[in-house]
């Protein structure tokens, strides 16, 4: 095959193409030959091609994220924000902590080992090139109905490539989600997050600039795995009657990825580096064309000197590979020498592959002849934009319509309890140790808080004991429901989340998951759930520092619910002080904080008792959650509270089942005078939490709230070996632990 | 003076920094040993901490037992110096023959974390000086190459001479035989267990228990007094 070099393209203009295969349209390849001025070589097609993807160019997207930084909070936290590989967010005594999520939704269904697997590598590597440790990941995952055998072969899988990678790296896993919907049967969503700690002056961007500079490429050799992996696996829905892609999923190497942390974080303390980026989707396209195009545009590639695994890949296929565990830094000449002395050290391979220029353009060669001679900028940003059609489906008025208030409730207190079972048994609220406990939560010995606990808690400083806390949620019902109330009450949760552990709420990474764009329907439930998002974080003043978007998750017609899963970051000055959620201590009051009112849309129990989905979700009040979180937060600074639990799906009765077994203790509970039984129990209102008082504080909190204008109901004690509903039902703590935590082995053990 | 405890790093090594804090909140000073560094530095005691050394290829352990560090270490193990190994660490001294006996992958086939409850078999060792004979202990565990497996001979052995030094209480979370989570040398300088004691050394941290903090105490007290 002769090569396709630049002198070569210009003098066959007529040469045909494949655009179409690499999932170009007609008018985007015509945008870049008018770029060019000719047509682009076969390397400057691949690089346009990945770049332009949907998953890279964020092209039907991001006329919609658009509001994130417009809406944007006024906030003293924000150091760093959306567009760079992650945002930063100054958390006081000099720190600051740098996160992300994002998804690896397609690739784990193809492979759900290595599609995990990757995902966490990617976003670890996110956090890294930012100049942070990371210090914690999380995570979101959504699956088909439990008990569908393909569940069976995918989330074993996903789980065993999240520890298998996880904690091969030394990360301790502190939180997440797992939510069954047969919505995500053939697109299970697996989104993966990082934290990262740095100290202020050790913030790293990606930008390349300085001529003369070195360009080095460092960790892993690059391989066949993940070619195309970027534009065809992201950015195209499923269709059983195509070829198998499985080839193009990465294979990841924690080791080396372990090495690669090290290695970097030790030519960073050193001061070594310039600039510096990850290699992730659509590779060294991606890192030489954002690294040129964030500094003064000019780059200088020799493609041949990249080490390979597979001698015989063409340069195309080396600037498409996803091969996993690489960085690209860009070094001052002076420091070469050193940089590279210490990955000898680390035994990670690093090559020169080129150098900064003076002038404008990406150039790339490949054996001295030159392959790519392209404005960097075009590839990096200039991709297209689409304002796609959107438009309300005509389907939402009746699901609106169709009340979950008028499902059929219990009759008798027999029937209240069987429904209590049957709810803890099911498998969104069932326990999910036996998936969790295949996560290292202990590894670098600062976890304050893990999962079941409401937000995951690590401390970042001995001395100080300063901590960050994270909590995700994302509820696809409430979202399929009303998007825009969806992804508000996703924040509202994990806002209230972190809360609850004693943290403070700073700023937000989202993971927005959802069908296809050329789908109006589900543009509408994008473009509602942005507005949502956006308008909320301007309320509760957390701004989003960055996320990611995965659209296409269908099968055939069939969207997945609008998944926006919503990830808040939030400090604790002292980790000493944090609120856990299990009832730790008889004899201590509890207390309802917030309103109930009559909600049931999108509720556990109305999916459990009845396999329902339809009404409104519950009402969205953010003021009332700033007020629960300064409350909680107060209360847990001043140790006015020994645990705390919020409120979501499942209701009172959930959180009251989770904390008495946390701690071994059972409750004598009272349904307040102005509820019923089946309302006090199972309501999913939104703005609540129950909190566990010490006898000598109760005072002090309830004078608390009632200053502030919370209302705070005591709906019983900690005490026994039973949860007891006084006037309903008494269910013993083992009959519950049974109950709660045998479901999911019995579906996947 | 100041006991020395060293602590190697491998690469994949991942509790070194764990170790290392355990050490010091001992009240011992912590030393940083580097795996291709044949130098102890004069530490009074070696920690091998826990991780995937070498991503665990081949097996857990078999690389990194070759490692220049390992020489002096396993020379000095048997003339006497005080050596825990933990997790992969543990994997490390059963692969150099300073413990008897193998690790194979879970029966279960999953990695698994949990707080894990142990008795004190041994409380002589170098490193179980400051614990009780018999005491139960609640201390993580996280691994997925954890089933020690040794023959009959060895096992009874081990049994006879008080070398098994913790047992697994409750639940075996791996189907070690005859619930073995840590064992001794027989001259009980060399200890290896599976559980974590290092990530259980602070009130707030990981499980909320010390229950960790008596294995580097054991160690400091016994150099003291050996001095």
């Amino acid at each position: 095959m002769t090569l396709d070099t630049v002198k070569h393209a210009t003098e066959t203009p007529d040469a045909s193409q494949p655009w179409k295969e690499l999932g170009l349209k007609e008018d985007e390849y015509a945008r870049i030959r008018e770029i060019l001025g000719r047509r682009p070589t076969g390397a400057e097609l691949a690089m346009y091609s990945v770049m332009w993807s949907e998953h890279c160019s964020y092209k039907s997207s991001k006329v919609h994220l658009k509001q994130f930084s417009e809406k944007k909070p006024a906030s003293d936290a924000m150091l760093v924000g959306i567009g760079e590989n992650a945002g930063v967010v100054d958390v006081g005594q000099g720190y600051a902590v740098t996160f992300k999520v994002e998804s690896h939704n397609h690739p784990s269904y193809i492979e759900p080992y290595q599609g995990a697997a990757t995902g966490v590598g990617g976003i670890v590597r996110d956090i890294l090139a930012m100049g942070a440790r990371p210090v914690a990941v999380v995570d979101p995952l959504r699956f088909g109905a439990a008990d569908h055998p393909d569940t069976k072969r995918v989330l074993p899988g996903v789980v065993a490539g999240i520890g298998g990678y996880g904690n091969c790296l030394g990360l301790p896993n502190i939180g997440g989600e797992v939510v069954f919907d047969a919505c995500y049967q053939g697109n299970p969503l697996v989104n993966a997050g990082c934290i990262g700690v740095m100290k202020h002056e050790d913030l790293h961007l990606a930008k390349a600039s300085g001529p003369g500079n070195k360009v080095i490429l460092y960790g892993a050799r690059t391989g066949g795995d993940g070619i195309g992996g970027v534009s065809v696996l992201a950015s195209e829905t499923f269709d059983d009657t195509k070829p198998t892609k499985r080839p193009a999923v990465q294979v990841g190497d924690p080791f080396q990825e372990k090495l690669l942390i090290e290695c970097t974080l030790e030519v960073f303390q050193e001061k070594l580096v310039a600039g510096i980026q990850d290699l992730g989707g659509a590779g060294l396209s991606c890192a030489t064309s954002e690294l040129a195009s964030a500094g003064s545009g000019g780059m200088r590639v020799d493609l041949d000197t990249v080490p390979l695994r597979d001698a015989t890949l063409s340069p195309e296929e080396i600037l498409m590979s996803e091969s996993q565990e690489r960085m690209c830094a860009i070094v001052e000449p002076q420091h070469v020498d050193r940089f590279m002395e210490i990955c000898e050290k680390w035994d990670v391979i690093a090559t020169v592959i080129g150098e900064v220029t003076d002038g404008e353009r990406l150039e790339i060669f490949w054996h001295g002849e030159q392959i790519v001679d392209v404005p960097p900028g075009t590839v990096a940003h200039e991709g297209p934009t689409y304002h796609r059609p959107y438009e309300r489906p005509s389907w939402q008025d009746a699901l609106q319509a169709d009340d979950a208030g008028a499902l059929p409730r219990p009759q008798t207190s027999a029937e209240l309890r069987e429904q209590v079972l049957a709810l803890v048994s099911s498998p969104n609220q069932a326990s999910k140790s036996w998936i969790t406990d295949q996560y290292d939560r202990f590894v670098q010995g600062n976890t304050v808080l893990a999962q079941p606990e409401d937000a995951g808690v690590v401390r970042i400083d001995e001395e100080t004991n300063l901590g960050v806390a994270m909590a995700t949620d994302g509820n696809g019902r409430y979202a399929k429901l009303d998007p825009y109330a969806g992804a508000q009450l996703a924040l509202a949760e994990a806002y209230r989340n972190v809360a609850a552990t004693g943290a403070k709420p700073l700023a937000i990474s989202d993971c927005l998951n959802f069908g296809s764009p050329e789908d109006p329907g589900v543009m509408w439930q994008f473009a509602e759930a942005c507005r949502g998002l956006a308008d909320g974080c301007l309320e509760l003043g957390t701004p989003v520092t960055g996320g990611n978007v995965s659209l296409y998750n269908q099968t055939g017609d069939t969207a997945i619910h609008p998944t926006p899963v919503v990830a808040v970051l939030g400090v604790i000055d002292d980790v000493t002080r944090r609120t856990p959620m299990a009832f730790a201590e008889a004899g201590q009051l509890l207390y309802l904080l917030g309103d109930t009112a009559e909600e049931f849309g999108g509720s556990a129990w109305s999916e459990v008792v009845h396999g329902h989905l339809g009404g409104l979700p519950p009402k969205v009040d953010l003021a009332r959650e700033k007020l629960l979180a300064e409350i909680l937060i107060s209360a847990s600074r001043d140790g006015m509270i020994d645990a705390a639990h919020d409120l979501s799906d499942g209701g009172v009765i959930q959180a009251l089942t989770e904390s008495c077994l946390r701690g071994g203790n059972g409750a004598r509970i009272v349904v307040p005078e102005d509820l019923d039984a089946f309302t006090f129990l199972f309501s999913e209102s939104a703005g609540r939490a129950v909190v566990a008082v010490p006898r000598s504080e109760e005072l002090r909190f309830t004078d608390m709230c009632g200053a502030r204008g919370l209302p705070a109901t005591r709906i019983g004690v900690v005490d026994g070996d039973t949860i007891e509903v006084q006037g309903e039902f008494e269910i013993p703590l083992a009959e519950l632990r049974e109950a709660h935590e045998a479901t999911i082995p019995a579906i996947l053990a | 003076m100041t006991t020395r405890i060293g602590v190697v790093t491998f690469p994949g090594t991942l509790d070194d920094q764990d170790a290392l804090r355990a050490a010091r909140l001992a009240g011992a000073e912590p030393v940083p040993l580097w795996h291709r560094d044949k130098n102890l530095h004069q530490v009074d005691a070696v920690v091998l901490a826990g991780g995937f050394s070498y991503g665990d290829y081949l097996r857990a352990g078999a690389i990194s037992r070759f490692s220049p560090v390992m020489e002096t270490v396993i020379e000095q193990a048997r003339a006497g110096l005080p050596v825990l190994g933990i997790c992969n660490g543990f994997q490390i001294l059963t692969e150099a023959h300073l413990l008897p006996g193998a690790m194979l992958r879970n029966n279960h086939l999953h990695f698994i974390c949990r707080d894990q409850k142990l008795r004190v078999e041994n409380a002589g060792t170098a490193w179980t000086g400051d614990y009780e004979q018999g005491q139960e202990i609640s201390v993580p565990l996280k691994n997925m190459d954890g089933r020690y497996v040794a023959d009959e001979r060895t096992l009874d052995e081990l049994e006879a001479e008080g070398r098994v030094a913790f047992r697994y209480l409750d639940t075996n979370p791996n189907g070690s035989l005859r619930d073995i989570a840590g064992i001794t040398n027989a001259a009980g300088n060399v200890v290896g267990l599976m559980p974590h004691p290092e990530h259980a050394v602070e009130p707030l941290i990981g499980t909320g228990r010390t229950d960790g903090l008596p294995f580097f105490t054991s160690v400091l007290k016994k150099l003291v007094n050996a001095s």
